[in-house]
């Protein structure tokens, strides 16, 4: 068989994903960077290419909504948003997590107002971590494709029936084009089986869903679906191997790890900013820097096993995050802090807040941290949550 | 569009079955009278869809289940966009003769619902949205909403030295949703079950989108006696503060035509919820009405 090899952009490739993936109904209101994504899947309905129905729903609310309808019936359905997008259905993810419709949903990761941005950062998913959504961050157009397919297999696996994000780098993924393999329709029909669950409408047996508990119930429904999301972790990385059976391509389940093996510090990265990392961490080797890379692929289930093997016998973790707790620190430092604790003896972390609203993170810089990762500061430890390339200086206290 | 002549509905030869009992609502509740008839008409194949709001609070406790056909708890917001997307996965597996029926407050339509509801009529996904409109947020403790009338007490629009309650008049949401252009639209009372029924009916056999705004006394927001929940909201009609209509095929219908108006304030004077009113705030009301009819009369040539 040819390969079928086109050079499109990242959101062009979730539209492909989408389509492979055949949903009955795509329920979705337009935001910017996702919006190609929703013009595709359009034209695809239109020119009969995709067998499914696009509603025009009039607001991200209602599109989270009508997914977790199409879904109660037992049908299949995408959706996808951005930003402001999916801050305004925020209430209809922990809804949809709770009632366990597996909706498989693009985020095109963008910065959240005020002051507006339409430009990149992770604050928009990151913000919605505790949603009961499964989240995983991409690194190019080839596997969004490869993840939107996978992630219908994950959630609508019996044992998981948990909602799906998939997230791309606003622009840096959604707008940039590279070469990316179409699968064939009948391999993903053979590795995606039709949509069946037994949590849906029905005549025979009819159900009533999505209902009230006191507090004698609540703890226990709470507690199955953090239950769902851990078993995910098992269903993730068989996933992940059939895939890699089945396409030739395998992302390593939960994290990717790029020269860690023998490194003294790694730096953490979630999402594009993994490429230009992957560039650093070879010009380093050149020069004999053991530095590593850990790609962090899902932020929930979180990867505490992986991050905690790969970073016990480290000198120093950096971690980089595209988003700020404000007060506080990056979530996913306190993400990678709260697994390291379970350490004896957790190596020093460092926060590296940059990236924001789509500033660049350029290859120096990545430097910058790894040097500041194997160098340390002298007798101290380094400073603990550093904002990387402030253009204002900080009036100190 | 509703092509062919359909059966007309009375007490006799309505279903004995029931498909919402057991339920918590309090006595002489019009909301769950109005989810109860209409799911006679409606049947078996269908789906109920119920927001946040009395009848969700009362129907869906687990592990007691009141509805005995399909249903669901959709967000506040969210009643009309769950129910296009119940049509659209029905429509996509060819579920057929099949019905999505949302049943949704007068602040979960007016207010807060308002954006989906409008969405879907758009769309003219196959849904039947019903509102059951007490005239406040009664789930919550009787605060005000967009249909609460000018001068009701509610615990949100205290009525006091300075203010008569609610100050504001009620949304026309009949006409906003049928200026949509929507397929059918209805007003009815629960003051006049059978004509309800009918338009449920009528409602049922749409082949897009249907609307019904049913008036459903509460005693509890209202401070009548659960006895007179009826008798309450057929009083309504009556005195004309309250239209029984349709909207189909572009034109409005009255269904019940008053000759004359029985009193006002007889009817309000009933109600906690106004036995705070002042001849003004009477007076108020009783212009307000009139205003209501003379456009009625006039842009609904009627």
């Amino acid at each position: 068989m040819v390969e079928d090899k086109r050079f499109i952009s990242g959101d062009d490739a979730v539209a492909f994903g989408a389509r492979l993936a055949r949903p009955h109904v795509i329920s979705a209101y337009p935001i910017t960077p996702q919006t190609v994504v929703v013009e595709r899947l359009s034209e695809m309905v239109e020119d009969g290419s995709l067998k499914a129905e696009f509603m025009h729903v009039e607001s991200e609310h209602s599109a989270i909504s009508a997914a977790m309808g199409v879904s109660v019936t037992g049908a299949r359905v995408f959706t996808a948003t951005s930003s402001q997008g999916l801050l305004y259905m925020a209430e209809g993810l922990f809804y949809s997590a709770g009632g366990r419709f597996p909706i498989v949903m693009m985020n095109a990761n963008r910065s959240l107002a005020l002051p507006w941005s339409i430009y990149g950062d992770q604050s928009d998913s990151l913000s919605q971590l505790n949603s009961g959504w499964i989240q995983v961050y991409v690194e190019d157009a080839q596997e969004v494709l490869d993840m939107i397919i996978q992630a219908y297999r994950v959630a609508e696996d019996p044992s998981v029936l948990t909602p799906f994000m998939v997230n791309l780098d606003g622009f840096l993924l959604t707008h940039t084009y590279e070469p990316v393999s179409i699968p064939d329709q009948a391999m993903v029909d053979a590795f995606l089986p039709p949509f069946s669950t037994h949590n849906k409408i029905s005549f025979e047996k009819p159900l009533n869903i999505g209902f009230s508990t006191t507090p004698q119930d609540n703890l226990e429904y709470k507690y199955q679906q953090h239950k769902a999301m851990l078993d995910s972790v098992e269903v993730i990385q068989k996933v992940d191997a059939e895939f890699a059976e089945r396409f030739g391509r395998r992302y390593g389940g939960l994290v990717e790890e790029y020269f860690c093996n023998d490194a003294e510090v790694v730096l953490v990265t979630l999402g594009s900013v993994t490429g230009t990392a992957r560039v650093v961490v070879d010009r380093m080797r050149e020069t004999g820097r053991r530095v590593g890379l850990l790609k962090i692929r899902y932020m929930r289930p979180f990867p505490v096993n992986e991050v905690n093997r790969v970073c016990e016998t480290v000198k120093r973790v950096g971690i980089i995050d595209r988003d700020i707790s404000f007060g506080y620190e990056g979530t996913v430092f306190t993400n990678v802090n709260s697994a390291l604790s379970r350490l004896n003896n957790p190596p020093e972390t460092v926060n590296f807040i940059c990236g924001l609203g789509g500033r660049d993170i350029p290859k120096e810089d990545l430097e910058g941290m790894f040097l500041q990762l194997l160098d340390g500061s002298g007798s101290g430890k380094l400073e603990r949550v550093q904002f990387i390339g402030m253009r204002v200086s900080i009036n100190d206290r | 569009m509703i092509d062919k002549e359909i059966k007309r509905l009375n007490a006799r030869n309505i279903t004995d079955r029931e498909f919402f009992y057991g339920h918590k609502a309090c006595p002489g509740c019009g909301g769950s009278l109005a989810v109860r008839l209409a799911l006679k008409v409606i049947g078996e194949r269908s789906c109920s869809v119920l927001p946040a709001g009395c009848m969700s609070a009362v129907g869906f406790i687990y592990p007691q289940m009141a509805f005995t056909a399909n249903a669901m708890i959709s967000t506040f917001p969210g009643t009309a966009s769950l129910l296009s997307g119940i049509a659209a996965g029905a429509r996509a597996l060819g579920i057929e003769d099949f019905h999505a029926v949302g049943f949704a407050g007068d602040g979960g339509t007016a207010d807060i619902g308002i954006q989906a509801l409008s969405g879907a009529i758009d769309r003219n996904d196959k849904i039947i949205y019903i509102c059951y409109d007490n005239e406040a947020y009664m789930n919550t403790g009787i605060q005000k909403s967009g249909l609460t009338p000018y001068g009701t007490r509610t615990t949100t629009s205290p009525a006091g030295q300075n203010l008569p309650g609610s100050i504001t008049h009620k949304k026309r949401l009949f006409e906003i949703v049928a200026a949509h252009g929507i397929e059918y639209a209805a007003v009815a009372s629960m003051g006049y079950p059978i004509d309800y029924m009918n338009k449920v009916n009528k409602a049922k056999h749409c082949r897009g989108t249907s609307f019904i705004h049913v008036y459903a006394s509460c005693p509890t927001g209202w401070g009548t006696p659960t006895e007179t929940s009826i008798e309450v909201a057929k009083e309504a009609v009556d005195c004309g503060l309250w239209v029984l209509a349709e909207y189909e095929k572009g034109e409005f219908r009255l269904t019940r035509k008053p000759k004359s108006f029985t009193s006002v304030e007889d009817h309000l004077k009933k109600q906690g919820r106004y036995r705070h009113l002042s001849e003004r705030d009477l007076s108020e009301i009783v212009r307000h009405r009139d205003d209501n009819w003379e456009r009625i009369r006039s842009a609904w040539k009627v």
